[in-house]
């Protein structure tokens, strides 16, 4: 019997991001036991949360020093947990604290770690997992063989799926204190957004050069707005500062998988069809007819977005 | 103050990829610092012209064509360079264990290195080397302020901006957004061929993961491309969101 697979959860105050639900589903796939992992203060009220996506057990490790992620206290905690309970494998998201995390900790444990995976094979011991390289341009399956095997998951790639799980609270010794924290959180600014973030939105709506200024930036925004999109830009909207460089897409920004992709006067530069080539849908609106973007575009319309986009907004609201 | 910066050699993130005998191929490929590490020279070379720092040493794992992208920041402003001689083939672990080896040497107040490589794109080495070193880190700064023994930088995390600070020594590792970097002047690359470049080699470490498969995405085919008035192409383009995409209109 194995023992294991554990998912890493990813929330801050309490507010799960769905990476980890996607998270759980895959890890439910492997027939073994699935195992959420929560650090912070309260955390173990979430336990019927995760029961709901298949979870087994949840070890909810409680304290205030795990209030907000710290990468020493919570390696300490987490190394600990690994030589009591000995699991398969970890995985945790790509994200800000999860690749964080697990770069530490797969140092710490001289292990193996494949980061930003879109595919995971995982039978006892090992993982193949298949990870995009320059930035989607190729792919690669990596083999970690290292114990336990660790890899961190890209959000908005795994089905989310609902399966019952019994949920059963374990709570670890708490392994980590005080003297592990080397970094101070002096403040954490939330972006103030009514929008989705845009690693995790089902619509992306992005501007190019073709937007001219923030003018075309905003009719951008009015179509994202219109479908609860996130709104993204390529490196010209980027470099010109209509938009700021955390809603870059592309190689030197981010990549980004969700349902609908559109490109809105952007020409489609290799490094920005890195970024967004994997979505499921890709509609572009260019001038130009040569523009590359129509290359992936599942939808493509040679027209001036000034003119498409306000009457696509009236007609989407009929 | 001694500032290390981290460069790696990567492609030119305009670069097409092909496969060649089930490897990348390289034929054809401009070279660049990987833009990320970049950026890190850049902020590195800033801190010596406000004199927060005295030397400012880049480093490089790789094969003797990584010596281009230590010329390239020798050209922009650092002092010297070390070249750690490493097979194409390590992994994020040994690439790790060879720069955490060669950092050590230097005993450094600061280390410096984009937050992830556009090549491989692991962002796994710069924390890995901080823990080999035993250095607190902060990971894709958009700003870095020195003072008083410890170093403070706002990160774009997931959500919001967070800002932290460690003591020194520590790892820092860059956004791209923190700093435009600047061209290196005629006269910084005819200084750059005279600043000393040690070559050493690489610490002995196996990799922990292997590649056992690479492979272009599958090309996606381009679809339906209308050329017509812009009403018409707004009132088919909304109807393949609503029928086909089935898109929810808030």
């Amino acid at each position: 019997m194995m023992a294991g697979t554990w998912v890493f959860v990813e929330q801050r105050d309490g507010n799960i991001r769905k990476v980890t639900f996607e998270m759980l589903s895959q890890a439910k796939k492997y027939g073994d036991e699935v195992s959420a992992v929560v650090f912070g203060k309260g955390v173990k009220a979430l336990a019927p949360e995760f029961a709901k996506y298949g979870a087994d057990k949840v070890y909810a490790v409680e304290g205030d020093i795990f209030a907000d992620y710290n990468t020493g206290a919570f390696v300490a905690q987490m190394v600990a947990m690994i030589n009591e309970f000995q699991p398969n494998a970890v995985f945790f998201a790509h994200s800000f604290n999860g690749r964080d995390f697990a770069s530490r900790l797969a140092q710490k444990l001289e292990a193996g770690l494949a980061t930003d995976v879109i595919a995971a094979e995982l039978s006892a011991g090992k993982g193949v997992f298949t990870r995009a390289i320059y930035a989607g341009k190729a792919l690669a399956k990596v083999e970690v063989a290292t114990s336990p095997v660790l890899a961190t998951i890209r959000p908005g790639v795994f089905e989310v799926a609902e399966a019952a799980g019994a949920g059963a609270v374990v709570e670890p010794a708490v392994a980590a204190s005080a003297a592990d924290v080397y970094q101070t959180i002096k403040e954490f600014q939330p972006t103030v957004s009514s929008r989705p973030e845009l690693n995790e939105a089902e619509v992306v709506v992005s501007g190019g050069r073709g937007c001219k200024g923030p003018e075309g930036i905003k009719i951008v925004e009015e179509l994202a707005d219109l479908l609860g999109a996130a709104v993204g830009g390529s490196r010209a909207a980027i470099d010109s500062g209509w938009l700021g460089h955390e809603l870059q897409v592309g190689q030197t920004g981010k990549v980004v998988n969700p349902n609908l992709y559109v490109a809105a006067g952007i020409s489609g530069a290799i490094q920005h069809l890195a970024g967004m080539s994997s979505s499921k849908f890709i509609a572009a609106i260019n001038t130009d007819t040569e523009a590359p973007i129509f290359n992936v575009a599942d939808f493509g319309v040679v027209a001036d977005l000034f003119k498409v986009i306000p009457t696509l907004i009236s007609e989407l609201k009929k | 103050m001694k500032v290390l910066v981290c460069v790696k050699q990567t492609f030119d993130t305009e670069a097409k990829i092909e496969l060649k005998d089930g490897k990348i191929s390289d034929a054809g490929i401009n070279l660049i610092i990987n833009p990320y590490d970049e950026v890190a020279v850049e902020g590195a070379i800033q801190l010596k012209e406000k004199g927060v720092a005295k030397e400012v040493v880049v480093v490089s794992a790789g094969s003797d064509k990584a010596m281009d992208a230590i010329r390239t920041a020798l050209a922009m402003g650092a002092d010297r360079g070390i070249l750690v001689t490493q097979d194409a083939g390590a992994d994020e672990y040994a690439r790790a264990v060879a720069l955490g080896a060669a950092i050590k040497n230097e005993n450094p107040d600061l280390v410096l290195a984009g937050h992830v490589a556009a090549d491989d794109g692991s962002s796994q080495v710069p924390t890995r080397v901080a823990e080999i070193l035993g250095y607190p880190h902060i990971n894709v700064i958009t700003s870095l302020e020195v003072a008083g023994g410890k170093v403070v930088c706002s990160s774009e995390a997931d959500g919001g901006t967070q800002i932290t600070e460690v003591s020194l020594p520590a790892v820092v590792s860059s956004q791209v957004s923190w700093n435009e970097p600047r061209y290196p002047s005629m006269k910084g690359i005819m200084q750059a061929k005279k600043k000393p470049v040690d070559t050493v080699a690489a610490a002995a470490a196996d990799n922990k993961t292997t590649i056992v498969e690479l492979s272009l995405p599958a090309a996606k085919q381009a679809g339906v491309k209308i050329e017509d008035e812009a009403e018409v192409c707004a009132t088919k383009l909304a109807d393949w969101m609503k029928n086909t995409v089935k898109v929810e209109v808030k």
